[in-house]
């Protein structure tokens, strides 16, 4: 009696392990938008958002930074080892592994990428990274598991620049189309849809040894329109939004609580600098103000950064402190706070450099009133907010600020080419942990120095400190001393404001309940970083559900 | 004077006199700030409660009124005139004039003015106040808006120059500037009216797209198009329905104006 009791139970309990099993197989189609048409399916070339999603979800890579933790862990290489000097890194390669045509995986491999990257005739930006000096990067196949790559000069925080290197297979007739990732490109109808389908031979398995990923596919509609992504999304034609301005999160979270998730400050932020090229076609006194640090000092203390995250971003944002994020655990400086707002403060420091306030406007030595421009790009309606109450926060202290919206090419060319500007608001989509992915802003002969770009030599004693920090950060081995490096630099940032931080936009998106397994994070792509491990359950109240 | 009439007539000295009145029926201002209420439903403080960064949205349409009903017409009054100018004149004239004018105005239609505007307002100098930037946008639609109403004009004035009268005017001696003003030109006055009552409308909604562009009214002045801009995004108007007050008063005072014009000038 006992006997068949219990063989009744280990017979339910392989029906319902089987059950889930085919479930969790079963997969089903993830749906979500990409916001343009992807430029290129070459994942060495990727240099757009919609390639980038693509990318990640298709392509293999060597080692990967999980968007949780930010800790970079092993894919297809089971290990790694970066030389004394930073200038050489040696994988050892899982092996078994197969491309989605299934072609086998091997070192091989690994240095026709890596050629291919590195040839000045692709002009790959991911390659760009790896341009620590002149000179070319070499592959040397030591096993057809171990593959060692050798630069000219150390490059910093190596390992991690890997996270974003597709490996491509060196034989395979279909070149980009056999892939080492989750999903394998199935379908591209230009304008429209992305259809991504299961890579029959990806080489990860979960705990209990099933074969990732659990999805069928995934679907990625082309849809620049935010309202109409949201649309969709209401109506349960969409699992996912990565990315949702605070607007629409509010609405969400008002009619459907669950479904919102704010994952807290972004890497992302918003700012304002003033022009400081000695060409630029501005008067001369105006020069002097912007070329003052305690103008630019009194100016960011006079603007108010909690009603700008309270009221732009519906609290949706953080006060932001300078060039990184607190979000950005390991280079942050924490001993950094955000500049309050104290505009009596403000004044003062305008008044110790000679400026002074008459009936309610202020007037600097010369007797010029200060006024000047902030241009911001048209169609940002955060960004045309924020400029607003700067507005009124700088009117306080008699500061008359015009406004001016201006599409998006005529802003760049005013601000890179023309230098023809008093102040812009801009934001900073930053997409590396490594400070060394803002070496093109604070290195004072960048291009994208946003204040004073492409100098000759440093101009100032502070710029010429940055430069030699950033690049002693570059060179360094060891990451407590490129810490210390890069701590200065944002010290020296909020000493001297060369660039008034704003904001830290949080990470906001959207997950239907009908996803299982989602967790998302504030590093991109935000709610699809795990899509090997998402599945799609039979939740009746979802709002995907309704639409299957 | 019928029921209909009477009745915008006095919709439209309402609208302008609390226009007018904005200082006084709103004393908060278009600009102020009330930042620990943005997004506001109305109050009695409020009235149709506050905008995205805390400003009274009752103010701001008082005052975009007052904007966009004394330039978006001005600007109707620039492009008409300059229409009658070309396509009054073409028409008259007739033949080549006519031919040449035609053509121009078609190259002047296919131009891409979005593209041609973006350009224009780049070239603008940026430190210029607001209320200086809304009569340079205004200036630039109506000095850019002419040429629609101008092939109309053309054709109007083209069956006109062979009509019976103007040939029995022409036979009693009457030619040149007195025959085009005494004649011609009154009896296009209906179709002038006409171009220049849809005008308006036309000029306020291309504001509002043009304030996209950045090349709208800059802040913190209000216009119509700047508060119709509000309704961007909105999925819902059963959540906020006083956000379409703005949209509501711009068709009230459209169709209150085009009531206004007489059966036979909205027929000619």
């Amino acid at each position: 009696m006992i006997a068949r009791r219990f063989r009744i139970l280990v017979g339910f309990a392989l029906f319902f392990s089987l059950a889930l099993g085919c479930f969790a197989q079963s997969g089903g189609e993830l749906r979500f938008c990409l916001r343009s048409e992807p430029k290129t399916f070459d994942p060495l070339l990727v240099d757009d958002d919609a390639s980038l999603s693509i990318r990640y979800l298709t392509g293999g890579v060597l080692a990967r930074v999980n968007r949780h933790t930010q800790e970079i862990e092993p894919e297809l290489a089971e290990s790694w080892k970066v030389s004394k000097d930073g200038k050489q890194i040696t994988f050892k390669l899982r092996r078994g592994v197969t491309f989605s045509d299934g072609s086998s995986f091997s070192a091989e491999d690994v240095a026709f990428t890596m050629q291919r990257l590195m040839d000045p005739a692709l002009h790959s930006s991911t390659g760009d990274a790896f341009r620590s000096d002149k000179g070319t990067v070499s592959t040397k196949i030591i096993a057809p598991d171990q593959v060692a790559i050798i630069f000219p000069a150390p490059i910093a925080g190596l390992d991690r620049l890997f996270d974003q290197v597709a490996i491509m297979s060196a034989h395979s007739p279909k070149k980009e189309g056999a892939v080492l990732g989750p999903f394998m490109v199935a379908e591209y109808k230009a304008g429209s849809s992305v259809l991504l389908r299961r890579n029959p031979n990806y080489w990860k398995k979960d705990s209990q040894g099933r074969r990732l990923p659990y999805l069928d596919s995934i679907r990625l509609d082309i849809q620049s329109n935010r309202d109409v992504e949201m649309l969709r999304f209401r109506r349960g034609e969409l699992d996912l939004i990565n990315v949702l301005d605070s607007d629409y999160f509010d609405r969400l979270a008002s009619t459907s609580a669950g479904l919102a998730h704010d994952a807290g400050a972004s890497l992302d932020s918003d700012f304002l600098w003033f022009n400081q090229v000695a060409s630029a076609p501005i008067p001369e006194y105006k020069r002097a103000w912007f070329h003052s640090a305690n103008f630019r000092r009194a100016i960011s203390q006079a603007i108010n950064r909690d009603d700008l995250a309270r009221v732009v971003f519906n609290g949706h944002a953080q006060p932001a402190v300078g060039p990184v994020s607190p979000a950005n655990k390991f280079w942050f400086d924490s001993k950094l706070k955000a500049e309050a707002y104290r505009p009596d403060a403000a004044l003062q420091r305008l008044q110790a450099e000679g400026f002074r306030l008459q009936n309610g406007a202020l007037f600097d030595k010369g007797g010029n009133a200060v006024e000047f421009s902030i241009v911001t790009n048209a169609g940002s309606k955060p960004r045309e907010r924020m400029a607003v109450m700067v507005q009124e926060d700088l009117g306080k202290l008699g500061i008359k600020v015009n406004v001016v919206t201006l599409d998006f090419p005529s802003l760049i060319e005013r601000i890179s080419q023309k230098f023809n500007y008093e102040a812009a608001m801009l934001g900073f989509r930053n997409v590396d942990l490594d400070p060394n992915g803002q070496m093109n802003i604070w290195l004072s002969s960048a291009e994208d120095h946003a204040w004073n770009p492409q100098q000759k030599s440093p101009e100032t004693t502070w710029e010429a400190e940055i430069d030699q920090l950033m690049r002693a950060q570059a060179s360094a081995a060891d990451p407590k001393k490129r810490k210390e490096s890069f701590d200065r630099v944002q010290e020296i940032v909020a000493e001297q404001a060369p660039i008034i931080y704003l904001v830290n936009q949080n990470a906001l998106s959207a997950v239907s309940t009908a996803v299982a397994g989602a967790n998302p994070g504030i590093l991109s792509p935000q709610t699809f970083w795990n899509a090997e491990r998402l599945t799609l359950n039979g939740n009746q109240n979802s709002p995907s559900q309704a639409s299957r | 004077m019928n029921l209909a009439r009477k009745l915008a007539c006095i919709v439209t000295l309402v609208v302008c006199a609390m226009s007018l009145a904005a200082n006084w029926l709103a004393p908060a201002g278009y600009a102020t700030q009330f930042r620990e209420a943005p997004s506001a439903a109305p109050s009695r403080q409020h009235w149709l409660g506050t905008d995205e960064v805390g400003r009274d949205r009752f103010a701001r349409v008082l005052y975009g009124t007052r904007i966009s009903l004394l330039l978006a017409p001005a600007a109707a009054l620039v492009s008409t005139a300059l229409a009658a100018l070309v396509g009054g004149l073409a028409g008259y004239l007739g033949g080549i004039w006519l031919r040449v004018a035609r053509g121009f105005t078609d190259l002047f239609l296919s131009l891409p003015w979005l593209f041609l505007l973006i350009t224009v307002r780049a070239l603008l100098p940026l430190n210029v106040s607001p209320t200086v930037s809304v009569l340079i946008t205004f200036l630039i639609l109506g000095l850019l808006g002419w040429a629609a109403s101008a092939r109309v004009l053309s054709t109007s004035a083209d069956a006109l120059r062979n009509s019976d009268f103007i040939l029995q005017a022409r036979a009693s001696g009457l030619h040149g500037a007195r025959l085009f003003l005494v004649h011609v030109l009154p009896n296009l006055k209906p179709v002038l009216y006409a171009q220049f009552w849809i005008s308006i409308p036309v000029f306020i909604l291309s504001e509002a797209n043009l304030g996209i562009l950045g090349l709208g009214v800059a802040e913190p002045l209000p216009s119509w198009g700047s508060l119709l801009r509000e309704l961007e995004g909105m999925i819902s108007f059963r959540e906020e329905p006083w956000r379409l007050v703005p949209l509501l008063l711009l068709i009230v005072v459209m169709t209150s104006f085009q009531l206004l014009l007489s059966n036979e000038e909205v027929t000619a």
